[in-house]
């Protein structure tokens, strides 16, 4: 496993001395990230570049640099605080919402610039879905939720909506579950298969990148097994960037894991690697229970 | 949760130690009981592998409860996945210890021959030396201990084929010898398999430090 960051390479254990990303924070510091060789050799669908944010005057993101695979599942996983969902939600200009916020960086989808002047911030949000923790379907039927972004678009066409729902249903393993029901109310769904429909709703439009925010936090054990095994299905056809509390759900269904800590981006490895043996102690520490 | 981890993992480093301990025995014994031509004693060390076999499965399935239980990940992982192997080498080393005490049954029931063509005594310190190094590189997660262990197989090796060696011209020079030479020979042989039991532990025990798999790597000592 080779690792590298701008300034160090941390070789495989028995390793010499690693950089302490702790103990650079504790010092007001910020130690560049650890991002490893098998993250840097895949083509980068998102790409972060330096991006800070503050919220008022309290900075909550720094220097964070990374890239998100093509095709594949980035968890981001770390304490409660510790930005996250703030990153997560930056991706798609969510954070423009609310009036103290600033932001310094940049970040690239499909080589274009996230947060360049001339960016139109609705066409941008169309290129990516979002799911959030808790399943927030509109008050109408199932079919027009699904359709939805295809609808607001101008898309009226019976056969174009009716393809475009059930390819999403199915890519969102609910088709069978609803295909006599599309016309029904879909409040009328068990929270479950709300947030699958949401799902279902955020693949209708083909984004370049699926956005969840811990998908699964609001949903009992059988409901969370099956989103989870519909991020796994997702993954080559989709990237996904998904923000998990629980870690073994981000060992389950991701390629990749990046460990975050009081604003830092401290390691991002194969996911194998990071839970078998990450390069830094401070992720180890915090993987193993240790501390956070 | 973490804490929980930990305890077991404690109980799991007491449990690997304590039949480490119990297979040194055997195997001192084992050897004592070829010198000393106690059929006794062979008897007793065949006797308390039952023993080690009962504690090499409590401690498979410690390990396999910390595993399912406390799903642990990076170095927890690595030392229950560590120590879970180890258990296999060290219940093997019990199983040769227990083969030397039927060979030293067997020898006892012999004519007691002249002289060991080779030095058993020392073989045995080596064999037995690099077990407890082993051992002792788990506890203090020493990595140059374990590399020690592992170089020093290689010389474990020489001395088995010089053996080899010389027990084929002893069985030139006095063939009527040749049924205990050949015992003495077995002996031999299962002590330089319990050299590379013992290698496996280091070699686990280099895993557990750096989360590299060291297995099937031409060890070469510097000396």
């Amino acid at each position: 496993m080779e690792t590298s960051s701008s300034q160090n390479a941390a070789d495989s254990a028995p390793s010499p001395v690693q950089p302490d990303p702790l103990a650079a924070i504790n010092e007001g510091r910020t130690l560049p990230s650890t991002i490893h060789e098998s993250v840097l050799a895949e083509e980068a669908v998102l790409e972060v570049k330096d991006f800070r944010l503050w919220y008022g005057a309290a900075q909550a993101l720094y220097d964070i640099s990374f890239p998100v695979p093509q095709g594949k599942v980035t968890a981001l996983i770390g304490p409660s605080g510790c930005g996250k969902s703030t990153l997560l939600r930056s991706v798609n200009r969510l954070n423009d919402l609310i009036d103290s916020v600033r932001i310094e960086g940049d970040m690239n989808l499909s080589g274009d610039s996230i947060y360049g002047p001339s960016v139109d911030v609705i066409e941008l949000r169309k290129r990516m879905g979002m799911v959030f923790q808790k399943s927030n379907p509109f008050p109408m039927s199932i079919y027009e939720n699904v359709v939805y972004a295809l609808r607001i678009d101008g898309e009226n066409r019976k056969s174009v909506l009716d393809e475009v729902c059930e390819r999403s249903l199915r890519g969102a393993a609910l088709w069978d579950e609803v295909k006599d029901r599309l016309d029904e109310l879909a409040l009328g769904l068990s929270g479950g298969q709300q947030q699958r429909l949401c799902i279902a709703r955020a693949i209708a439009a083909e984004p370049e990148v699926l956005l969840m925010d811990e998908p699964c936090s609001a949903l009992d054990p059988i409901a969370t097994g099956k989103i989870e095994d519909l991020i796994h299905s997702l993954r080559g056809e989709y990237t996904i960037l998904i923000v998990t509390h629980n870690m073994q759900q981000a060992s389950r269904t991701s390629d990749y894991t990046a460990f975050m800590y009081l604003g830092r981006l401290i390691e991002l490895g194969r996911t194998s690697d990071i839970f078998t043996r990450p390069s830094l102690r401070a992720t180890e520490d915090y993987i193993t229970g240790r501390f956070g | 949760m973490a804490t929980q981890l930990q305890e077991r993992i404690e109980e799991i480093k007491k449990r690997i130690l304590m039949l480490g301990g119990m297979v040194e025995e055997a195997v001192g014994d084992a050897i004592r009981a070829v010198e000393d031509r106690s059929h006794d004693l062979a008897e007793r060390v065949i006797e308390h592998d039952r023993e080690i076999d009962r504690k090499e499965i409590e401690l498979e399935q410690e390990c396999l409860a910390a595993l399912t239980l406390e799903q642990p990940v990076a170095v927890d992982l690595r030392f229950v996945v560590a120590v879970f192997k180890m258990n296999n080498d060290l219940e093997r080393i019990g199983d040769l210890a227990a083969n030397i005490a039927e060979q030293a049954k067997l020898l006892a029931a012999e004519k007691e021959i002249r002289r060991i063509p080779f030095d058993l005594k020392g073989m045995e310190r080596q064999a037995q030396a690099m077990l407890r190094q082993s051992l002792d590189a788990l506890v203090n997660q020493d990595a140059e201990l374990a590399e020690i262990v592992c170089c020093a197989d290689e010389r474990v090796d020489k001395i088995y084929r010089q053996m080899f060696r010389q027990v084929e011209e002893e069985i030139r020079r006095r063939p009527e010898d040749v049924q205990q030479l050949i015992h003495l020979l077995t002996i031999a042989r299962m002590l330089e398999r319990v050299a590379d039991h013992a290698v496996n532990i280091a070699e686990d025990v280099l895993y557990l430090k750096s989360g590299e798999i060291w297995r099937h790597r031409a060890w070469r000592s510097s000396a």
